[in-house]
C-alpha cells in the first residue's frame, strides 16, 4: 500500500487510491449490469407487446385466469421491501449496525413472502393446465391461443422469480457480513449494490404486474 | 462517499406514494377508458419506476455516470421496442397473423410447430 492521504480501511483494495474511488469504481459496474438485466427483460418485453397486438383477445381472455389479488398483494410485498433495502443503505450510511441487520431481515421475509404467494399462483396455474406453449391442457376456453399468454407468462415471471431467489441468496451473504460488523459509513458498497439490484428487480415487477394482471 | 444525504423520511413518503400509485392503478383497470387503459396503466408504472429510480436507487442525488448509463440502456430499449413494432406493423395481416381469429386451431398448430390432436379444445 503506497502512502496516500486517505488512511487506507480494512476493505480497501491495492488498485484503489482512495474508498470513493473504489465505492465509484463498483457503482459503476453495478449500473452497467442492471443495464444489462434490463435488455434481458426488455426482448420479453417487446415480444410480449408484439404478441398481445396481435393476439389481444386471446391475452385478454388468459389474463382472467390469474388472481389480480395476489398479484396486487405481491405488489405491495414488493414495494415494501425495497423501502425496508433502501433503509438498511441508509442505515449502513450512518453506522447503525443493529439496524442494518433489522432492515436486511424484514427485506428477506418480505422476498420470501413474494415467492411464497407466487407458488401458490403457480401451483393453481399447473393443477388447471395453464401451461406454456404445447403443455397448455385448460379445458373449455371459448378463445383460442390463450397457451400464447401463459409462455410469456411463466418465462417473465419465472425469469422475475429466479431473480428474487438469487437476491435473496446475496442478500444472506451482506447479512452475514453486517452481522460480523464489516460496514460503516467508509465502507458499506456490499449493502449499496445489492440495494440497487434489488430495486431492479421490483422495477421490472413495477411493469410486469399491470401488464400480465392488468390488461384489457 | 455520502452521495446520498436523503433523510429516512423520505423513503417512508416515497413508499406511500408507490402505494398509494399501486391502488389507483387497480382501480383504473377496474373502469373502460378503452384503449386509454393501457396508456393509464404504464404511465403510472412508469411515475413508480422514476420514484424507485430516483429515490430508493439515489439517481436524483448520485454522480451523473449513474444516471448516463441507466437512461442510454432505457433509451435503446425505446429504440428496440419501436423498431420490432414499427416491422411488424409493416408486415401486413398474413405474415404474421397466421392464429386466432381467422384461423383457428389450424393456425394454432401452425403457431405451435407441434400437430396434437387436441389442439382443436384450445
Amino acid at each position: 500500500m503506497s502512502a496516500t492521504a486517505a488512511p487506507p480501511g480494512e476493505f480497501l483494495q491495492h488498485h484503489f487510491t482512495t474508498a470513493e474511488q473504489q465505492a465509484d469504481a463498483g457503482k459503476i459496474g453495478m449500473w452497467l449490469f442492471l443495464v444489462t438485466e434490463l435488455l434481458l427483460f426488455g426482448g420479453l418485453f417487446v415480444g410480449f407487446a408484439i404478441m398481445q397486438s396481435l393476439h389481444r383477445e386471446a391475452f385478454v381472455a388468459a389474463h382472467r385466469h390469474l388472481d389480480r389479488m395476489l398479484g396486487f398483494i405481491n405488489t405491495v410485498v414488493l414495494l415494501t421491501s425495497s423501502y425496508t433495502m433502501a433503509m438498511a443503505v441508509h442505515n449502513a450510511r450512518t453506522d447503525r449496525r443493529k439496524r442494518v441487520i433489522v432492515y436486511l431481515l424484514l427485506t428477506l421475509i418480505c422476498a420470501g413472502i413474494f415467492l411464497g404467494i407466487k407458488y401458490v399462483e403457480y401451483s393453481h396455474k399447473f393443477h388447471e393446465g395453464l401451461l406454456p406453449g404445447r403443455f397448455y391442457s385448460h379445458k373449455g376456453d371459448t378463445v383460442p391461443g390463450q397457451f400464447m399468454f401463459f409462455s410469456f407468462y411463466f418465462m417473465m415471471t419465472g425469469l422475475h422469480g429466479l431473480h428474487i431467489l438469487g437476491g435473496m441468496v446475496v442478500m444472506a451473504w451482506v447479512l452475514r457480513r453486517a452481522v460480523r460488523g464489516d460496514f460503516s459509513h467508509s465502507y458499506y458498497t456490499p449493502v449499496d449494490l445489492t440495494g440497487l439490484y434489488w430495486h431492479l428487480v421490483d422495477l421490472i415487477w413495477i411493469y410486469l404486474f399491470p401488464l400480465l394482471y392488468l390488461i384489457k | 462517499m455520502d452521495a446520498h444525504r436523503t433523510p429516512a423520511g423520505t423513503y417512508a413518503k416515497v413508499l406511500g406514494a408507490l402505494l398509494t400509485l399501486t391502488v389507483i392503478t387497480v382501480l383504473a383497470a377496474g373502469c373502460e377508458f378503452g384503449s386509454w387503459n393501457v396508456i393509464i396503466a404504464l404511465g403510472i408504472a412508469s411515475i413508480k419506476a422514476s420514484l424507485v429510480a430516483l429515490f430508493f436507487m439515489h439517481l436524483r442525488q448520485d454522480k451523473p455516470m449513474s444516471a448516463i448509463i441507466f437512461v442510454t440502456g432505457a433509451a435503446m430499449l425505446g429504440v428496440f421496442l419501436m423498431i420490432c413494432t414499427v416491422d411488424s406493423n409493416a408486415r401486413g395481416e398474413n405474415a404474421v397473423r397466421p392464429a386466432t381469429r381467422e384461423t383457428g386451431a389450424a393456425g394454432l398448430r401452425a403457431v405451435q410447430g407441434s400437430p396434437s390432436p387436441t389442439a382443436e379444445r384450445r
